[in-house]
């Protein structure tokens, strides 16, 4: 008899949708049906039904082809090239939970990485404006309850975050947007005319890398002052019309993306768009957010703060303290300077969605795959290893874009003899530990279950 | 024919999500990112067949992809590549110092290729580092 398990997250983008419900065969093997969804997420949970995911480590021959091999021998092999590298570089996260997230810093410490994330090619522009100007934000629930205009800057919610809409920012009802999509206005600012622009009511096509500029146009026009007939490519008018439909909201919320972080200007734009949102606070409420584009790529920012005090681009390579500046401690930049010497990709494809160049020159170097399915880097590794899929066949804590910890279920029992990114990294950490004939480390509530004798329970 | 100069972005689509999600060596993937979605206009002026192949070049690389009308309208001036393997062929690993590439907004040239092949996802990534086998592996 199937089973239908309600109250499933989704772990595909950063909308974290937690009403899902999954009809899995009554032996919890296979997933049958996924309500719902967006297109992509019902993808994802279908796509744990493939029969050809990896079982067993792979590793490449001399011949390049690729062998499976024991996860004994996988763990192995890890753990002594991470330990034989001056600088490894750890790199993903997109698609784990933060479990995962925490067991990885052991190995990173111990073998002296960088410890990097997918935010690194996304919002790690803003991350840096967020360090100098602070993060004016707010939970989903409040835009949903609270926001009767809404702003999208450089982002496109009908494509990358299919059920935002519907669940927290234009269609639904809340308890001061009664009227739903009714009572909001929303502006959406695109240099194309997006599938999210064609629902906004006013959309400022603008010059593509000009954000800066009409930033600075909008915080001027606020604060009074005149501006040029056209700024980035919109009228005056409509700029001013804009600002004060922004100006007269009960509460105003912007969210932004990487429109604004992948162009000209970078963090400055984010930088400006903080700015613009404490200006409004002059007048009316008003709150920022980030789309983050994986179900858990604020976890890493969360747990790695709260571990070594730094989001993103880790330096732990100094062995005594962490180090952060990206654009010298970043995976790309890393790359381009062949700076690392081995590259551990987790959870993330960095085959696809690194520009090729840092690609060619991570692959001088021992290239290692931590992932569920076969993508592009593990086809170009020297050793795949496969896990569970968090969110599907591995229960697991995710942040949520807004920084909100949800705890996501399985829906099917994992493949067996694979073991979650927790397990693996712990297992790796271990065997690092043995080769270097020094005393694991297991610190918060692992031990209990561990390490009862150890001398670090407190 | 002349070759137009045009500004590129990169970015996510809900087809490129979903057929990623089935696996990227999928054939809906290959469909789904292999593509340029570029103004009529521009194609007029640089000679172009809709749903025809060019070579798209920037500072540092170039790839053959199908240039397409867009699904969601691009102004004249803009082209669009959606986020994935072919458009990380030509998208400056630059960072401006901040670790995220040029993703979006960098200039690209881009020519009719019309009899040039389409390569796939595999071939791409295995061919840059000198793994490509004719798909063997």
């Amino acid at each position: 008899m199937p089973k239908l398990i309600k109250g499933v997250g989704c772990p595909y983008c950063g909308s974290s949708c937690d009403d899902i419900e999954v009809l899995v065969s009554d032996d919890e093997t296979k997933v049958l049906e996924v309500h719902n969804a967006c297109i992509i997420g019902t993808n994802l949970f279908h796509h744990a039904n493939d029969p050809t995911r990896p079982r067993l480590p792979r590793k490449r021959q001399p011949d390049g082809t690729m062998k499976e091999i024991p996860y004994e021998e996988a763990i192995d092999w890890m753990a002594k090239t991470m330990l034989a590298a001056k600088k490894p570089l750890i790199y993903g996260f997109g698609s784990t939970n933060c479990e995962g997230m925490s067991a990885v810093a052991r190995i990173a410490e111990k073998s002296g990485a960088v410890l990097d994330n997918c935010a690194t090619i996304c919002h790690g522009p803003s991350f840096l404006a967020i360090f100098d100007n602070g993060y004016p934000s707010c939970t989903l629930g409040e835009a949903k309850n609270r926001a009767d205009v809404v702003v999208f800057w450089g982002c496109n919610p009908m494509h990358a975050h299919p059920r935002h809409t519907s669940r927290y920012s234009i269609f639904p009802r809340g308890y001061f947007t009664q009227k739903g999509a009714m009572q909001r206005t929303v502006l959406s600012v695109d240099p194309r005319e997006t599938d999210t622009a064609k629902l906004a009511d006013i959309h400022l096509m603008l010059d593509q890398g000009h954000d800066y500029e009409l930033f600075d146009a909008f915080r001027t026009v606020l604060r009074g002052h005149d501006i040029p007939d056209v700024v980035a490519g919109i009228k005056k008018e409509t700029i001013k019309k804009s600002v004060e439909i922004m100006k007269n909201a009960r509460f105003c919320m912007i969210f932004f993306g990487m429109g604004c972080t992948h162009s000209d200007g970078r963090n400055h734009n984010v930088d400006h768009a903080i700015s613009l949102t404490r200006d409004l606070n002059e007048y009316t409420k008003c709150s920022i957010m980030a789309m983050r584009g994986h179900y858990n790529i604020a976890g890493p920012g969360q747990v790695w703060a709260w571990q070594f005090g730094f989001p993103y681009c880790i330096d732990l390579s100094k062995g005594t303290h962490a180090h952060m500046n990206p654009g010298e401690t970043s995976s790309v930049d890393l790359a381009m300077r062949d700076e690392v010497d081995c590259f551990v990709n987790i959870g993330a494809d960095a085959g696809a969605h690194f520009p090729i160049q840092p690609v060619q020159h991570l692959k001088k170097h021992p290239f290692i795959t931590i992932d569920p399915n076969f993508n592009m880097a593990s086809e170009i590794s020297d050793l795949h290893i496969p896990v569970r899929i968090a969110g599907v066949d591995e229960p697991g804590v995710v942040y949520r874009m807004d920084n909100v910890p949800i705890q996501f279920k399985a829906v099917l029992k994992g493949l067996p003899g694979v073991p979650s990114d927790e397990e693996l990294f712990n297992k790796v950490y271990e065997r690092m530990c043995e080769l270097t004939q020094t005393k694991p480390i297991w610190l918060a509530a692992k031990e209990d279950r561990r390490y009862p004798e150890s001398e670090a329970v407190i | 024919m002349a070759k137009i100069h045009l500004n590129m972005i990169t970015q996510r689509s809900i087809e490129e999500g979903a057929a990623m999600e089935q696996g990227k060596t999928n054939p809906n993937y290959f469909v789904a990112c292999s593509i340029c979605e570029m103004n009529p206009e521009d194609m007029k002026r640089g000679g172009i067949m809709k749903n025809t192949n060019i070579r798209v070049t920037s500072e540092c690389g170039s790839v053959i992809v199908k240039a397409i009308e867009p699904t969601q309208y691009c102004p004249p001036g803009l082209a669009h590549i959606r986020q994935g393997v072919w458009a990380n062929q030509v998208v400056p690993p630059r960072t401006q110092s901040t670790g995220t590439p040029q993703y979006s907004g960098f200039p690209v040239t881009i020519e009719p290729a019309p009899e040039e092949r389409l390569k796939t996802a595999l071939e791409l990534v295995q061919g840059a580092v000198g793994l490509w086998q004719g798909g063997k592996i």
